[in-house]
């Protein structure tokens, strides 16, 4: 169980852009994606600020390549969109004698067409077009419409652990390599904006009612954003042999549960602590040895306040450069692990930090400053990504240059 | 105030599934967090919306909480204090 | 890759939530809906806790803490789930809420816990348990999946002991909705009659089925999970056949050395095809058993199923309630569990003597 895994292939969609180059020119550009809510039908629309991608689902439909819309979400779309770029840009042919599995992650699964249906659903006797959608209805269907689309057949699973989904999918898809089970697997996850969500986070009344402040003195809570974040992951020894680009090795990971509140993480931040440190342990690196952190950072009183915990007592007086792109793409809950994988491995790729938006006072519990300009031309060796979720699930991933 | 705290009562105990409890069970002066009946920060959040819903006050500050659902006393004072007419 | 049962807890539509009586007298179901038969839950949740919990939770709550009583380990080293659907009430609850009230005035706790890993988060909160946590949510391979998991940890000798589940909840709602897409059969059966209406359809259920997996060989464990496989979307049964003597084969067994295999007939007639085919072909000579009979047809059942054998290997009896076919009477050593969910997702574990 030594082989090494690498990323051989990216795919991002959200909304700053459609595919890896769009999203990568927006973020050098400091272009957020976040503005007040203007695709999903809600009454929060033109209120609270999301991170929409910015397509009808019409749009979506021709940009994933379906001709006709047999009951396909919003959010499969997107998932099928930014699987598929990460597969292509692996260099994946058709007939290849691999085995190729999917782990996918989503926490909303197909409640956006679900919401839009649902009172025609459980209307006994009712039928109608709405029919089709009903077999979208849990987090399974998006994972079979990717993998039919990528015809991916060997391994399929989803994961659902709220906002940290997608780094948990990739932490499963490098095991199921190492463990010898398969040889390639496309791992990430995507998730859409829905009124289930909006609402949801609402009620909890940790939404910002302007565009977010990761990390801020001053910050009032999270915007939302939706799209979907993937890989491709490949042992070190067949990425070598057929010469494939390599972005990253993912020499570290680990999943821990703060066990603390359902929604809440402890103040001390106890279970971000332990993933970041077992990540490390596992990586073999050292804490000076991080160049960037891709934070969680969803600008929540408690997020940044435990992550800001955890990372001082991690590091100490040396925290390393750090910011979160959620001011950029909002927080994609169950897609924004891999999505942030993907924002990692170009960090690595191009030696550029990301700043991190709407920075403008430190947090009074510590002396953590992000960066708040690109920083192009520095050496980035190791990310450190975390991903932190609802019911406590703490999940951190280091990747690190070849 | 008195009819207040009775209907608040009943109220609470609707909305947060306090199965068991009566509304004599409550005092009007027991702490609810915490000790006493032992609400927590999720049950602090349905109160916001019981206060909305039922009486058209809006706490926008969920932080400002803490203060106002300390009793069911508290609760009923600020209710008093702040019902649009 | 193998793990140790060491424990088991199971809410189920039949009255399994104590470990005493094994599938002695079954309940039929007559309205094609199977709910659980449930413990009483004050017994293992506080008050202050259990006023808030759907279905789902203290039915899923409780499993562990049963499995967890079983099996003597306080602290296991992980806690996975695996649910297609997740937590039904709260989910319904809160869309109701949005969508008959315009979005306003809403309230938060059943957003809270309509999340698919509100199960594994809360028995970790209950645990103080801060090690590896997650939930599987595809379909008929969510438990397979967390089950898997499972395995690979214990290889990897980052956990002893996981605590691993899966779990289901069922309503008039998703009836009502997957009828629309033909699921289930149109005439109301006695579910213990299941096998007898060859017509097209299934009944519905659910249930909650906690494992204590271990890699420590110990005189209380159950049984041993030798290994499980998934196979997606076969195209034809020959893809079934091939896939399962691979799978056999992996672990060097003959199908002859199984002494009996738990079928998972759901009494659809248009997919229950397989199920004959495979057994004429490779299990002639075992014994066979059935289970959806007792639990209906969810995405999580094969954890029933689990349970099953589990308990026929350690109690060295196969109920009455479940026999397909006897064979003369001999130990059992060697189970193999075969389903499969709407023709998508199969799955095959390999469960046996310690």
């Amino acid at each position: 169980m030594s082989r090494r895994v690498v990323i051989t292939g990216l795919g991002v969609i959200s909304a700053i852009g459609d595919n890896v180059r769009e999203n990568f020119s927006s973020l050098k550009a400091k272009r957020t994606g976040i503005e007040h809510i203007n695709i999903l039908q809600t009454i929060h629309k033109g209120i609270l600020p999301a991170g929409e991608v910015k397509h009808s689902d019409e749009e979506l439909l021709q940009l994933a390549g379906v001709s006709e819309n047999t009951g396909y979400t919003r959010l499969a779309l997107l998932g099928m969109i930014a699987a598929r770029e990460a597969f292509i840009s692996s260099g994946a042919k058709k007939g290849e004698r691999k085995r190729t599995g999917l782990v996918t992650a989503t926490t909303v699964g197909g409640m956006g067409g679900t919401e839009k249906y649902y009172l025609d659903y459980i209307e006994p006797g009712k039928t109608g077009d709405f029919v089709k959608y009903i077999n979208s209805y849990d987090c399974g269907d998006s994972a079979e419409k990717i993998a039919d689309s990528l015809g991916i057949k060997d391994f399929i699973t989803s994961i659902n652990t709220a906002c940290s989904s997608s780094a948990n999918a990739l932490m499963l898809g490098a095991r199921l390599i190492k463990h010898g089970r398969l040889d390639r697997v496309v791992a990430g996850g995507v998730d859409a904006l829905t009124k289930f969500t909006i609402n949801g986070f609402n009620s909890l009344m940790i939404l910002d009612k302007e565009n977010c402040k990761p990390f801020d003195k001053n910050r009032t809570g999270l915007n939302l954003g939706e799209g979907a974040g993937y890989v491709v992951l490949e042992s070190l020894e067949d990425a070598q042999k057929e010469g494939k680009t390599i972005y990253c090795e993912l020499t570290g990971y680990a999943n821990t549960c703060d066990a603390y509140h359902q929604t809440a993480s402890s103040p001390e931040g106890a279970g971000a602590y332990l993933s970041m440190s077992k990540a490390l342990v596992m990586s073999g690196l050292k804490v000076e040895d991080i160049d960037y952190i891709n934070v969680h950072g969803t600008a929540t009183q408690i997020n940044d306040l435990s992550e800001g915990n955890a990372m001082t007592k991690l590091f100490g007086g040396n925290v390393p450069k750090f910011s979160s792109t959620k001011a950029y793409t909002g927080h994609t809950l169950g897609a924004s692990g891999g999505i942030e994988a993907v924002f990692s491995a170009l960090s690595i790729q191009n030696n550029i930090i990301f700043p991190n938006l709407n920075f403008k006072e430190k947090m009074d519990e510590f002396n953590l400053v992000p960066v708040t300009e690109l920083e192009e031309n520095v050496r980035v060796r190791n990310v450190l990504s975390n991903s932190f979720g609802f019911g406590g699930n703490n999940s951190s991933l280091i990747f690190s240059a070849l | 105030m008195d009819e207040l705290i009775a209907k608040l009562k009943t109220q609470i105990i609707e909305q947060l599934n306090l199965e068991g409890v009566a509304p004599d069970d409550i005092s009007a002066d027991d702490p609810l967090f915490g000790e006493g009946l032992g609400l927590d920060s999720i049950d602090a959040l349905e109160l916001i919306v019981l206060l909305e819903k039922n009486y058209g006050i809006r706490i926008e500050n969920p932080a400002d909480g803490k203060k106002i659902f300390a009793t069911i006393r508290s609760i009923a004072e600020y209710i008093t204090a702040n019902k649009k007419a | 890759m193998k793990a140790y049962i060491r424990g088991t807890g199971n809410i189920s539509p039949q009255r399994t939530f104590s470990n005493d009586d094994f599938l002695g007298n079954v309940v039929s179901y007559e309205t094609n809906m199977l709910f659980c038969i449930d413990p009483v839950y004050k017994d293992f949740i506080n008050p202050l806790q259990l006023r808030r919990m759907s279905r789902t939770l203290r039915m899923g709550v409780t499993a562990a803490k049963i499995c967890l009583l079983d099996s003597g380990i306080e602290m296991p080293d992980a806690v996975i789930t695996g649910t297609g659907f997740g937590c039904t009430e709260d989910t319904e609850k809160f869309l109701l809420s949005i969508l008959n009230n315009n979005e306003q005035h809403i309230t938060p706790t059943a957003f809270i816990q309509s999340t698919h890993n509100t199960i594994s988060g809360q028995v970790a909160i209950m645990l103080k348990c801060r090690e590896y946590n997650s939930t599987y949510v595809n379909r008929g391979f969510s438990f397979e999946s967390a089950l898997l998991d499972s395995l690979m940890l214990i290889e990897e000798k980052n956990a002893e002991n996981v605590l691993v589940g899966g779990f289901e909840e069922n309503s008039v709602n998703l009836q009502t909705t997957f009828g629309k897409v033909g699921i289930w059969k149109k005439e109301q059966i006695s579910s213990l009659k299941l096998l007898e209406n060859k017509t097209p359809g299934t009944i519905s259920g659910e249930g909650s089925a906690f494992f204590m997996l271990t890699g420590k060989k110990d005189e209380h464990n159950y049984a041993l999970l030798n290994d499980l496989s998934m196979l997606y979307k076969p195209k034809t049964d020959a893809e079934v056949e091939s896939h399962l003597n691979d799978f056999l084969r992996k672990n060097h067994i003959n199908p002859s050395e199984i002494d009996l295999v738990i079928y998972g007939l759901s009494g659809d007639e248009g997919t229950d095809g397989i199920y004959h085919t495979i057994r004429d072909s490779l299990f002639k000579n075992s014994a066979s058993a059935y289970f959806k009979h007792l639990c209906g047809e969810y995405y999580t059942a094969s954890a029933f199923a689990l349970w099953m054998a589990a308990n026929i290997i350690k109690k060295k009896v196969v109920p009455q309630s479940v026999v397909l076919d006897a064979k003369p009477a001999s130990e059992i050593k060697n189970i193999l569990v075969f389903n499969h969910n709407r023709d998508i997702n199969y799955s095959f574990m390999l469960v046996s003597q310690c």
